[in-house]
């Protein structure tokens, strides 16, 4: 279970979420939806522990580094590095790995059943630069498997992709809930968010609404959260009383 | 004239020539990692700031000590690393760009270097160190280049995996919580180290003539990291043969001829190399053939 408790975090020194507690429950299966710069993204990476909490508590008990993993929304890798498809998924286990450690068959198969699960098996060989945009986030979630973990973290997984490779990664994610894996995703698409997560978390840098998605996603807070981020002074100080407005 | 005479009697007879021969080994074995690791983070152009970086360490080696090898060497790469890592510091502390940084302190360094080495030592000097002298190379010279050599290889050999994540994919391996900057102090270490290697024989103007020019000729050739760095080391090699066969036959400077021959082959891979050169990429399809 993740403990969130008056947790504030901000991104260049800008708040990005305000004072917000509630927990993510072990096994969950949260989507995080809200207008741009609701502080969804800078959420995921203080629960990733790549970026420290401005104020408040985050406690991720019993969740060491190695149990989380994350996806980033625009990865900050080289599409044009020469390595394989195979290479790429198999630093999953870089954890198992490390800097010398030989591949094992077990995790050769582990691979193969991966890539064969993301549906590009007979990509193995080929290098990344040949994979279109929704075959490579496909990649990218087999690298998933391979790490895992107890904590999923994905930000925008389909925002580049088509229909088609998006419902096979939802299936993928809900094969990840059956397995009592805790997902959290940044999601835009509502219908996507109604359809398979069971809780929704709704943000607009306050809290609008947590908890089983149908109670979240309301017309009244959605309405809510599409006004407060009309009234978003982009130059606020952390926590400054005024930028809150009292709907 | 035979072939021996052509290729063989040169090294056979004169021994500075020889001499060059191992010196461009030793460098060819070491550039090729570090020159394909280079090309892969796109760093191509800051390893050239960073070889002129390394000047001012070799000035205050050269006059402290009066030419020892290994003071000017040590200098070089206290000066060179100090260079990346300030840049580094830059990039990270605030929102300017790395290469922007990257020029900064090189310019500094390099200006600093030119009045330490004009206002306290001699035109030859500076020649010297601007533009190397492959074919006067000391045996201590040649050492120095030798351990560099060995130094990288192994070097390369132990990091290999981390320096490939962290050049493909460094926010995967920042989250992974594993050493990432490891892996770049590292890299970093071993770049600042085949420069200062490579400015004994070629000067620090072209330090890196026969480490870039054969990583950017090997992308033509080959796709996997490995099979990069051994193709650029095999290109390095040959060019230096050939240069310097070509500048003792023509009598020619050394360096400068064998960072042309490098050049050639660049050029030669980019139109004719087996991969993505222009003669792949803009030969018509058969089944579009009339």
């Amino acid at each position: 279970m993740i403990v969130l408790d008056d947790l504030t975090v901000a991104y260049e020194r800008h708040p990005a979420v305000h004072h917000l507690s509630g927990a993510f429950e072990a096994g969950a299966l949260t989507a995080i939806v809200g207008p741009n710069g609701a502080g969804k993204t800078t959420l995921l990476k203080t629960l990733a522990g790549l970026v420290r909490p401005a104020a408040g508590r985050l406690e991720r008990s019993g969740l060491a580094r190695a149990d989380i993993a994350y996806l980033p929304q625009i990865p900050e890798l080289d599409r044009r590095f020469p390595i394989s498809v195979h290479d790429v998924v198999l630093l999953g286990r870089w954890r198992a790995l490390g800097w010398r450690r030989g591949v094992a068959r077990a995790e050769l198969a582990q691979a193969a059943r991966a890539i064969a699960a993301v549906g590009l098996a007979g990509f193995e060989r080929r290098p990344i630069g040949t994979l279109s945009a929704g075959q490579f986030q496909r990649a990218l979630f087999a690298r998933l498997m391979l790490q895992d973990a107890a904590l999923i973290l994905l930000d925008e997984p389909f925002s580049a992709i088509d229909a088609r490779t998006a419902d096979d990664l939802i299936a993928l994610i809900a094969g990840w809930h059956r397995e009592r894996r805790t997902v959290i995703a940044v999601l835009h698409d509502l219908d996507a968010v109604r359809r398979h997560f069971p809780s929704t978390l709704l943000l607009a840098r306050d809290c609008i609404g947590w908890g089983p998605t149908e109670r979240v996603l309301t017309a009244a807070n959605l309405e809510r959260a599409r006004r407060m981020a009309e009234s978003w002074d982009p130059d606020a100080d952390a926590c400054a009383p005024a930028t809150a407005p009292t709907a | 004239m035979t072939v021996h005479d052509l290729i063989v009697a040169p090294f056979a007879d004169h021994g500075a020539l020889r001499r060059a021969l191992v010196a461009c080994i030793a460098l060819a074995l070491g550039g090729g990692p570090v020159g394909t690791l280079l090309v892969l983070r796109r760093m191509s152009l800051m390893g050239d700031s960073l070889s002129h970086a390394v000047l001012p360490g070799v000035a205050v080696g050269y006059l402290v000590t009066g030419g020892s090898i290994g003071a000017m060497s040590l200098g070089g790469v206290v000066a060179g690393l100090a260079v990346a890592l300030l840049s580094g510091l830059v990039t990270r502390l605030t929102p300017a760009h790395e290469d922007a940084s990257f020029a900064a302190f090189f310019l500094i360094s390099l200006a600093a270097g030119v009045l330490i080495v004009t206002r306290a030592g001699r035109d030859e000097d500076l020649v010297h160190i601007l533009f190397g002298d492959l074919l006067a190379l000391s045996p201590d010279g040649l050492v120095l280049l030798a351990a560099v050599s060995t130094v990288t290889v192994v070097g390369v050999a132990l990091l290999y995996r981390p320096l490939i994540v962290d050049c493909f994919d460094p926010q995967f391996l920042r989250a992974a919580g594993a050493a990432g900057s490891v892996a770049y102090v590292g890299f970093l270490l071993l770049v600042v180290l085949n420069l200062v290697g490579a400015y004994q024989a070629m000067g620090t103007l072209m330090a890196l003539g026969l480490i870039m020019l054969p990583a950017a000729a090997a992308r033509f050739w080959a796709r996997a990291v490995w099979s990069l760095m051994l193709t650029s080391s095999g290109l390095a090699l040959a060019a230096s043969v050939a240069g310097l066969l070509i500048a003792h036959h023509a009598g020619l400077p050394a360096g400068s001829t064998i960072v042309l021959v490098a050049g050639a082959v660049y050029l030669l891979s980019v139109a004719f190399g087996p991969r993505d050169s222009l003669r792949v990429r803009y030969r018509r399809p058969a089944h579009l053939r009339a």
